[in-house]
């Protein structure tokens, strides 16, 4: 056992934190509340290289590891979690889905924009009637020979409008069931997809998430990831791998909250002391601690076994499970410490409250965390 | 055996640090049993080195060639060096400010002189020679010893004040006896910016912060300023915003003053802004919000908002002077 | 032309000081070291200076005097886009030491600027450059808060208590640099992390040299008194406390 990190992953955490504190900090409220796409921050963090930070150097990405992805994707999402996802749908979904599973043409094609920052990508799996039950896809590609005709539409798509590199989870032969799925990629800009308007969300309002309507969209067959049949294992798997990015980013949300009740608790009085020394409010401060410590820990214990090559998609649900509740759990408490101030969003823990919410529900809902795991137990293989 | 000051001059008039340094060099000269000679360079009458006499200097030289009217460090060490050697002096003085923090090293390594440079009083012992400084930025102080038959002190501004003294000043004229040729360095251009007060030269530095909420607020600010004749300054995030230049950011990474009277106007007090302001003598807050850290440092605070209070103080001094 | 940027390693700048051994030492457990922030800023602008092309820079080398607790601060030097570091290795004692360590190397190793930042932010000295220059013999500019550059001349500009001065420099020089030299310090990218490692970090053994000066012992500040409220609508209650009272007016 070894708590320590190395001098890099220290760097990377520190620059992170220095971007996050001294720029996304400044313009993160008005961003939420109007909504609007960070283009100059992931145009900076990607020159800082955090757009592709796990993609091998060979590709032009960072070539770190997890677990500097781990302590990355905190230090951004303490402050703006919004920019912490699309970092990692980029990264764990984008990205790593390519790496791992495409072909040395699609890579040069595909991956090194993505790495590079240039591209931004997304992930097009959830449909109107199909989220985390993949195999209920509704969207076709049906196999023309030479392309693929996609028709459907997938809802819920982060950086559905701002990416331009699509991975589309579609249904070739429905009889085949989950055999029958193919992961595609496909640029945005082809005849055919229409995207739909920005949705109007709760939290993470500062990333746009949007639906694609797919009509007959040619999609030459050189751009299928893995062989034919391939696409939802490939959805699964890379799945696995966001977890751990949305488990940081919650860990994230949940520490730059406690962070801020922290300094908040230190400077105000009640009673004729600062509140910090009230037990109701110093209990508080103790659970939030130890339960961030805790989803701290699952998350680098699941990028370690990434790391190591290990099983880890067992790990990384019950890390997206317990950072996630730990992230609303956090950040009400956050709330509730600040008083009347909590409420507005000045102070913004309002904002990561209602941030925190779709941790919980995107990716794999808490629930579907659960029948990971449970699943696991069930069968002896936790 | 003396004690050696150099003393600096604007346009021929001393600097009010200079004779803080002067009072400052009589009182630890008595304590060493010698006496303080000061050093001029540069052009300046007579009636004005005089005014040294007030101050317990009893011996002035001055070195009038046109070398020295610009700073160049390497002549000026090598001036200084020259009158030290010759009146055996044991104590070098100098300002802690740009000037004697780019003379003071080299004169150290000329001398073989221990330094120790932005002392606050006078030594604790001279045998050894033992003084206390400030370090870590104002967090500590600290004893130093030095361990070197001459030393070196440069004074942190405005940390000892003036002490009128008078005894009889004579002046000597001396000439470099050094080659004066040093084409190392050119001055192509200078600009020189005759508004306002130099921020660590003032007396009351009137400094605002995020709370007054844009730059376009700061009207008020540099009223009071004008009526107190004092230097304005401004807070990190004040300048980082472009709010104001960069040359008015007070702090850990920007200037650190110790005027006699710093108002902070609507700055919250992070540690970094009190690094740069905690040597002041007197602090005065007005924030509206109670709980901001800056009540922590001030001696005198104000609850309230920044644009309501500032009219009202600059009327309250407008009336103290009228009295 | 070559540039050598001379780097303090600090406690961070929020770090809470205290003392140990009867308050006659820096207590440094827990502390977190950082690149001294004004060194910081130098290193900044002659990184960017060297980048940016179109300047006669070709390499940008940082240098420190200390023992191996400060690589990493080094390594982060190198991070930050620095060709090469340099440690003497030994502990810093005093200016007067660490100016000799210094200037040695440089009498040996040819550069065209050695930069220092004003001051370091643990014993707040403000002296090694100015005397670096002096063991050197060569020019040193105070205040310097920017560089530019002409072909291959380099254009100085220097703070003076009334204005600016913009400097020509013929040979070697120490600049003293001060904040505006750079805005804000750079953030290493990814792939000056990883280069880190790669880059040379050559470690040289100490000269003989005196040091003439030793800390003795430490204090905190007292606690000060409590601040004293006025009423916002009684300002001529604050100016007369502030004549009488605080004797400031």
């Amino acid at each position: 056992m070894n708590f320590e990190f190395t001098e890099e992953q220290q760097m990377i955490r520190q620059a992170a934190r220095d971007y996050a504190q001294r720029e996304l900090i400044k313009d993160v409220i008005e961003r939420d509340e109007k909504a609007i796409f960070p283009t100059e921050h992931i145009k900076k963090l990607s020159e800082l290289g955090f757009m592709g930070m796990l993609v091998n150097s060979k590709y032009e990405g960072g070539g770190m590891d997890t677990i500097s992805y781990v302590l990355a994707m905190e230090e951004i999402s303490k402050v703006d979690s919004s920019v912490g996802v699309i970092i990692s749908v980029n990264n764990s979904l984008v990205c790593f889905g390519i790496e791992k599973y495409g072909t040395e043409e699609q890579k040069e094609k595909w991956l090194k924009p993505l790495a590079r920052g240039e591209k931004i990508g997304a992930f097009l799996l959830s449909e109107p009637g199909a989220g985390s039950d993949a195999t209920s896809q509704k969207t076709t590609a049906i196999d023309m020979g030479d392309h693929y005709l996609v028709n459907g539409v997938k809802n819920w798509i982060t950086s559905g409008n701002s990416a331009s590199t699509y991975i589309v989870i579609a249904q070739t032969d429905k009889e085949k069931g989950h055999k029958g799925i193919n992961a595609l990629l496909v640029d945005k800009n082809s005849p055919g997809i229409t995207v739909g308007i920005h949705e109007n969300k709760m939290g993470m309002r500062s990333s746009d998430t949007h639906s694609v309507q797919f009509t007959d969209v040619k999609v030459p067959k050189e751009n299928r990831l893995g062989d034919d049949g391939f696409g939802f294992k490939f959805a699964m798997k890379t799945l696995e791998g966001g977890r751990i990015g949305i488990a940081s980013q919650a860990l994230g949300i949940a520490s730059g909250a406690y962070e801020l009740a922290v300094k908040y608790a230190k400077e105000r009085k009640a009673f004729g002391t600062e509140i910090i020394n009230h037990q109701a409010i110093a209990f508080k401060l103790a659970d939030m601690a130890t339960e961030i410590e805790a989803a701290r820990f699952l998350c680098l214990k699941a990028a370690w076994l990434k790391d190591q090559n290990l099983p880890y998609g067992n790990a990384s649900a019950m890390a997206k499970l317990y950072a996630a509740e730990t992230a609303m759990k956090v950040t009400t408490e956050a709330v509730q410490i600040h008083g009347g101030y909590g409420y507005v969003k000045e102070y913004h823990v309002e904002r990561m409250m209602r941030d925190a919410k779709l941790t919980q529900i995107y990716e794999g809902t808490s629930e579907i965390q659960k029948i990971v795991i449970s699943r696991a137990i069930a069968t002896d293989s936790l | 055996m003396s004690v050696l000051v150099y003393i600096e001059n604007f346009n021929g008039k001393i600097k009010k640090q200079s004779f803080e340094l002067a009072s400052y060099a009589s009182k630890v000269a008595a304590g060493m049993d010698t006496f303080p000679l000061a050093l001029v360079t540069g052009k300046i009458d007579d009636s004005e080195l005089q005014k040294l006499g007030s101050y317990g200097i009893k011996k002035t030289f001055k070195a009038e060639n046109k070398f020295f009217s610009v700073q160049n460090d390497r002549l000026l060490a090598q001036l200084i060096k020259q009158v030290a050697e010759k009146e055996q002096a044991e104590l070098l003085l100098f300002s802690d400010n740009a000037t004697g923090k780019a003379l003071a090293p080299r004169l150290s390594v000329k001398l073989k002189a221990g330094l120790v440079s932005g002392v606050v009083a006078e030594p604790i012992s001279i045998s050894p020679f033992v003084i206390a400084k400030r370090v870590f930025s104002g967090k500590a102080s600290a004893k130093v010893q030095i361990n070197a038959p001459i030393k070196i002190l440069t004074l942190a501004v405005n940390a000892f004040g003036l002490h009128e003294q008078a005894v009889n000043n004579e002046i000597t004229t001396i000439e470099p006896n050094f080659d004066l040729n040093d084409e190392s360095l050119k001055i192509v251009e200078k600009k020189e910016k005759n508004e306002g007060i130099s921020l660590f030269d003032a007396d009351i530095v009137v400094s605002g912060g995020r709370g007054m909420k844009g730059p376009e607020n700061w009207k008020p600010l540099e009223e009071l300023a004008k009526t107190l004749g004092a230097a304005t300054a401004c807070s990190r995030p004040v300048s980082d915003d472009g709010w104001r230049g960069h040359e008015e950011h007070v702090g850990q990474t920007g200037k650190v003053i110790a005027p006699n009277l710093y108002l902070a106007v609507g700055i919250s007090g992070a540690t970094q802004h009190v690094a740069g302001i905690s040597r002041s003598k007197c602090i005065v807050a007005i924030n509206n919000d109670a709980d901001a850290p800056i009540f922590e440092v001030a001696d005198y605070g104000v609850l309230g908002d920044a644009m309501q209070v500032l009219p009202k103080l600059t009327e309250a001094f407008n009336a103290f002077k009228g009295e | 032309m070559k540039l050598l940027v001379c780097i303090s390693n600090v406690p961070d700048t929020t770090t809470k000081v205290k003392f140990t051994d009867n308050q006659t030492r820096f207590d440094s457990s827990g502390v977190q070291w950082i690149i001294n922030p004004w060194d910081e800023l130098a290193l900044t602008r002659a990184v960017d200076l060297k980048e940016d092309g179109s300047n006669p820079i070709n390499e940008v080398v940082v240098i420190t005097v200390g023992l191996t607790n400060t690589e990493p601060t080094l390594r982060k030097c190198l991070a930050i886009g620095a060709d090469k570091a340099i440690r003497i290795d030994t502990e810093p004692k005093d200016a007067y030491f660490v100016s000799q360590q210094i200037a040695s190397y440089v009498k040996t190793n040819a550069f065209d600027f050695v930069i220092f930042g004003i001051e370091s932010g643990d014993y707040n000295g403000s002296s090694v450059g100015a005397m670096v220059a002096e063991w050197l013999d060569i020019p040193s500019v105070s205040s310097v808060s920017g560089i530019r550059f002409n072909g291959n001349q380099a254009l100085i500009e220097r703070d003076t208590p009334t204005g600016k001065e913009q400097i020509e420099v013929n040979g070697t020089a120490v600049l003293v640099v001060q904040k505006g030299f750079a805005k804000e310090p750079k953030i290493p990218n990814m792939r000056g992390i990883m280069m880190a490692r790669q880059k040379p970090l050559e470690v040289i053994p100490a000269v003989a040299a005196e040091a003439l000066t030793n800390y003795v012992g430490f204090e905190l500040p007292q606690p000060k008194a409590k601040v004293k409220m006025i009423d916002a609508d009684n300002m001529a209650e604050l100016v007369k406390l502030l004549s009488t009272e605080a004797k400031v007016l």
